[in-house]
């Protein structure tokens, strides 16, 4: 198992060493000039002086390479370096949007899962059913509906036509009222991924040889659902946790910015568009470093709970 | 085994042995004829402003069926020209990201050595950036247009196809009629062409026609967001970008948009979805529906 561990981390590095290269690099295909966007006054006009004064304190005006490795190394301290626009450290904004991200991506994850775990369980058990045709229509309606469509549906209906919650807005850091729109908007989607998964594993645990066996032997229905099926059909929800991550963290760019919600979907979006190119590349070496690192604990602990995956590399 | 068991015609007499393909496949025939003929079929002009005639609700003016914006353009032939940019978008990136894939995963699979491993590494590194992020740090940066966002998608997308193509040569290269062909031999590009490539067109298709689905998906939030097509272009996702400033008086500018993004979303989802079950024998064993 710390065989498999350290492999798997070993493998990672020239993969993020490439990332860390792409992340970099991807703001120089950009047309303009971030030093003179920055330095232009509110007339129009760039004065050349602090243009170059700019340059110079973000060590713009050094060979690219040179700025790469800077970069890198300052990258390896922890330090994501300084935001063009507030000058305070990047590693500060992508602090406080992470909070905001993480508590969407929790309340939606739950709410994704409690959604489409009893709905996957009884679509498979009582497959080709009139209740399993309108939760896999339903579903593939959720996967095809554009969750920034979705959201603004959502908002229109309950903060508007029924004036029950709140139609955007952060609120007291992120209260209930606030979070709920949101997270609606994107649990939907997950949670008609899920919902699929795991009535298709539910099926497939329902087919083994063992559901026969037990079936066979005069156990009672509901013990061979609930003890033998879903036992094994559960498995594959810690692969799902994670693929919702992805999913989660993906959404989070559009729904956060619909509901005006300060989490790192919108942050990003907000420095693309004023070409703050230190937190554009804090953003996406944190994003990506967190998106890998889930699953690298996805894999491990989906080999560390199916013995049978186990047992076939240990042998 | 003939490579062409596995192959297109194939696929399409068996389209109708599932239900979600045939509808799939249907709704894709009419977004195509509603795209290809849509100077025929719009009322108006999709880009000509009437500001005297702005935000008409729909099904209120005979001129005007599904209604008008906030600069007074026909809801309907904006729809109906939309098909043309998203289905344009779609078959564009899906093409583009394919071709690459597939001959980058093909090279890199009957290869090996360090061809594969650099193949295989940038597609690892491309896996690990959550793909809408990766998106619009491309798209935002190139600058603003469809241009930007078809390169954007094209970047993620090429990734899957390499994965899947490397795979199947994987497999394939082992077999006795490559083995065959080779002892015979046949050279490599030929082995590659005339061998590996017809026994990998199944998957790919079904990959295409459920990219077909996330790419337009894709490129409308991406429009969206501001990034993609800018006006006048008639897009569904920056329609509804523009329309969700009325969406207290005007709600059908938000909801007509939309609602075509899914159902065109849904059909090329269904399509590969049936295609899918059609493919992959086991799955058809778990419904039932075939011994």
């Amino acid at each position: 198992m710390i065989d498999y561990i350290l492999k798997r981390i070993l493998q990672l590095i020239p993969v993020l060493l490439l990332v860390s290269v792409v992340s970099f690099s991807i703001i120089y295909f950009a047309p303009g000039d971030p030093a003179e966007t920055l330095c232009t006054g509110p007339d129009g006009n760039v004065n050349p002086d602090s243009v170059e004064k700019f340059r110079d304190k973000m060590g713009l005006d050094k060979p690219l390479h040179i700025q790469y490795l800077i970069w890198l190394n300052n990258l390896l301290h922890g330090d994501l370096g300084y935001s063009y626009r507030s000058q305070k450290p990047v590693f500060n904004h992508i602090k406080t949007a992470f909070r905001a991200t993480f508590k969407l991506s929790v309340v939606s994850l739950f709410l994704s899962l409690a959604i489409a775990i009893p709905l996957g369980i009884i679509s498979a058990i009582k497959q080709n059913s009139p209740l399993d045709v309108t939760c896999m229509v339903g579903a593939s309606l959720g996967v095809s509906m554009p969750n920034f469509w979705l959201g603004l549906l959502l908002m229109l209906l309950f903060g508007i036509y029924l004036d029950l919650l709140p139609v955007a807005g952060y609120g007291d850091g992120g209260d209930l009222e606030h979070i709920i729109l949101p997270a609606i908007t994107l649990g939907t989607g997950s949670a008609a991924v899920t919902a699929r998964l795991i009535r298709s594993s539910m099926l497939e645990a329902l087919g083994q040889d063992y559901i026969q066996t037990a079936r066979a032997k005069g156990v009672s229905e509901r013990v061979v659902i609930g003890k033998h099926a879903l036992k094994n059909a559960l498995i594959p929800v810690v692969t799902i946790v994670g693929l919702n991550f992805g999913y989660l963290l993906n959404g989070s760019v559009v729904v956060e910015t619909i509901f005006g919600w300060p989490g790192l979907g919108r942050l990003i979006i907000d420095s693309i568009n004023i070409r703050d190119y230190m937190m554009i590349q804090g953003c996406m070496v944190f994003v990506t470093l967190l998106f890998v690192l889930v699953n690298l604990i996805v894999d491990i602990s989906y080999r560390y709970i199916d013995p049978r995956i186990r047992y076939e590399t240990a042998g | 085994m003939k490579p062409q068991d596995s192959g297109f015609m194939h696929l399409v007499t068996r389209l109708e042995e599932s239900r979600s393909a045939t509808i799939g496949a249907t709704i894709i025939l009419l977004i195509c004829l509603s795209a290809v003929f849509a100077p025929q079929l719009s009322p108006n002009s999709p880009t000509k402003a009437c500001l005297a005639d702005r935000l008409i609700s729909p099904f209120t003016e005979q001129k005007y069926p599904l209604g008008t914006d906030h600069l007074g353009r026909c809801i309907l032939s904006r729809l109906l020209y939309g098909a043309r940019i998203s289905l344009a978008i779609g078959i564009v990136v899906v093409g583009i990201s394919a071709t690459v894939g597939i001959v980058l995963g093909v090279v890199a699979g009957y290869r090996g050595g360090l061809i594969d491993t650099t193949i295989m590494r940038f597609v690892d590194a491309t896996l690990s950036f959550p793909s809408i992020f990766l998106a619009v740090v491309i798209a935002g940066l190139l600058g603003r247009g469809l241009a930007s966002v078809a390169i954007a998608l094209i970047a993620i997308e090429w990734t899957s196809y390499a994965r899947v193509a490397r795979g199947s040569v994987l497999s394939l290269k082992e077999q006795g009629f490559v083995e065959s062909a080779r002892s015979l031999g046949a050279r490599d590009s030929y082995i590659m062409t005339r061998h590996i490539l017809p026994n990998i067109v199944a998957p790919v298709i079904v990959m295409a026609t459920l990219g077909m689905a996330y790419v337009i998906l894709s490129a409308a939030a991406l429009s969206f967001l501001g990034f993609g097509s800018q006006p006048p272009t008639a897009e569904w996702g920056a329609m509804l970008n523009a329309g969700r400033v009325y969406i207290r008086t005007e709600p059908h500018l938000t909801i007509l948009p939309g609602l075509a993004i899914m159902i065109a979303v849904l059909a090329f989802n269904l399509l590969g979805d049936g295609l899918r079950d059609i493919l992959d024998p086991r799955q058809i064993d778990q419904n039932g529906n075939s011994a």
